[in-house]
């Protein structure tokens, strides 16, 4: 006990930085995957079959195959055809590699969550806009959109929260997240090794960062409440 | 020449033909019933007026402009059609209502988003959206809903809802007004207070088809009267000549049918 609270200080501030870039490839992700997901929605949907055809394609083969296994062709791939890295080998290099997968990961799920939800709004409240008058780009952003939000807020904050926990996955190509920094002292770092409990204790961030997100999109819940 | 006049209206979903061969006209200020058994193509036939369908043949004018004519591609084109659209207004039988917006944002959305093409709108946004604001409420107290207007359709009766959906219809100034049976989805009840507000509108000779299995009301409101049959309208003429004195056996048969 003694001994752990003399390597607290050292361990936590290892996990905070570790935990930093999980939150950014957490955010990237979003910021990435949220707009390509409608993208990818609305090819899925395209009455162009070539270009519906492509979209299904693509969703089936990344919802088909294991995110790690993704990161892995992402990162690895383009230097074996190339014969060199494309990434590079810093840091930012493999946060790029794993930005890119993640996004393109998450928006294929977030595509097909989007699918339900815009299909869900009922006809007649297109019809009821095109009687109107309005074009169909005003028809989505005045009348779809809130009703398809409201509808895809539960399976989307489950998504999210899986995501918080996917970032780990990360690790494979040696991204230094939270995990990676809890591992290294198990191995030895800044005079610490075969300890194991900073790997445990990377769970109270993932619970907390989770915690808030279940606060927040039940406040959201409620807050569309008024839609029915 | 009439106000509207539809011409040799046909359609057909893949194989089976809902609409054959469907003409009639309307005159400004007149107020048209279309009754019909269930199936019998009603709802088809205001779809392709206001082109939620494209008809596969026919024409129909307004005050002698063609304004859909299936032969002339140059018609039947989605942007040609959104800005001929606004000659109609429809109110659908299961109201619609937008269920994010209050009664009265439901009455003005499409009217500021409309206006947002004037040439003048950037000069005068702020003037132009409380003249629309002041009408869409002019609209809701005429409906009597003046202590309804902010509220979600969610909180409001059906009655009400499709009094609001009545009044949306309007603020767009259409010059017809379709109707696809406006009280079949409400509680007996709430029926008469819509009925009323469809009597108030033909009184001030808005014009009007209304797809209705109310015949009393088909029969007291109506100048014409329409009765479809399998896609062909089976008899037209006064409320008089077919409610009340019907020729064809199949009009005698659903009005002995219906509950009067
Ligand atoms: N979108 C559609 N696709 C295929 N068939 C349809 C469609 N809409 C209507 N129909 C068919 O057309 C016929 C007439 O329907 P409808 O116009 O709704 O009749 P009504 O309003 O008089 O009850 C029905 O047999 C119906 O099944
Ligand atoms: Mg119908």
């Amino acid at each position: 006990m003694d001994l752990i609270m003399q390597q607290f200080p050292v361990v936590i501030h290892s996990l905070n930085i570790g935990f930093l870039q999980t939150l950014k490839l957490f955010v990237v992700t979003l910021l990435g995957a949220i707009p390509l997901g409608l993208l990818i929605a609305f090819g899925s949907m395209s009455h162009f079959k070539p270009l519906s055809y492509f979209f299904k394609l693509l969703v089936w083969i990344i919802r088909g195959t294991p995110l790690m296994i993704q990161l892995l062709i992402i990162f690895y791939f383009p230097g074996l055809v190339l014969h060199h890295n494309i990434w590079g080998g810093s840091e930012a290099g493999r946060f790029a590699a794993a930005s890119l997968s993640f996004i393109l990961n998450y928006a294929c799920y977030f595509s097909e969550i989007y699918r339900g939800g815009i299909q869900g709004v009922p006809e007649g409240q297109r019809e009821a806009g095109m009687v109107l008058g309005m074009t169909k780009m005003q028809i989505f952003t005045h009348i779809t959109l809130l009703q398809m939000v409201k509808r895809i807020v539960p399976p989307m904050s489950n998504e999210i929260i899986t995501l918080v926990k996917d970032t780990s996955l990360a690790r494979i190509i040696a991204l230094q997240e939270i995990i990676w920094a809890g591992q290294a002292f198990m191995k030895g770092s800044q005079g610490i090794s075969g300890a194991i409990w900073p790997l445990f204790f990377t769970a109270f961030y993932y619970l907390i960062a989770n915690g808030l997100l279940t606060i927040a999109f039940s406040h959201l819940e409620a807050k569309l409440e008024y839609i029915k | 020449m009439s106000f509207l006049e539809v011409e040799h209206i046909r359609k057909s979903f893949g194989k089976t033909e809902v609409l054959k061969d469907i003409s009639f006209s309307l005159e400004k200020g007149e107020v048209l019933s279309i009754i019909g058994s269930s199936g019998s193509g009603k709802t088809t036939l205001l779809r392709c007026l206001v082109f939620l369908h494209m008809a596969d043949e026919g024409v129909i004018r307004i005050n002698d402009d063609v304004i859909f004519d299936a032969k002339d591609p140059s018609t039947t084109k989605e942007s040609e059609l959104r800005e001929k659209r606004l000659n109609f207004g429809m109110v659908f039988q299961s109201f619609n209502l937008f269920p994010q917006y209050t009664a009265l944002e439901n009455v003005t959305l499409a009217v500021k988003l409309h206006a947002k093409e004037r040439e003048d709108y950037e000069k005068y946004k702020a003037n132009i959206d409380e003249v629309i604001d002041a009408e869409g409420k002019d609209l809701l107290c005429r409906m009597g809903l003046e202590d309804r207007m902010d509220n979600y359709p969610s909180q409001l009766s059906g009655g009400q809802q499709q009094r609001v959906a009545i009044a949306r219809a309007l603020a767009m100034k259409p010059r017809i007004l379709f109707f696809d049976e406006p009280t079949s989805a409400l509680d007996p009840e709430l029926t008469f207070e819509v009925l009323r507000v469809l009597r108030q509108l033909a009184d001030q000779h808005m014009t009007m088809a209304i797809v209705t299995h109310e015949i009393d009301f088909a029969r007291n409101v109506s100048d014409k009267v329409i009765f479809m049959d399998q896609g062909v309208i089976a008899e037209y003429g006064t409320p008089e000549e077919v409610i009340d004195n019907p020729q064809n056996e199949r009009t005698k048969a659903f009005l002995a049918n219906v509950a009067r």
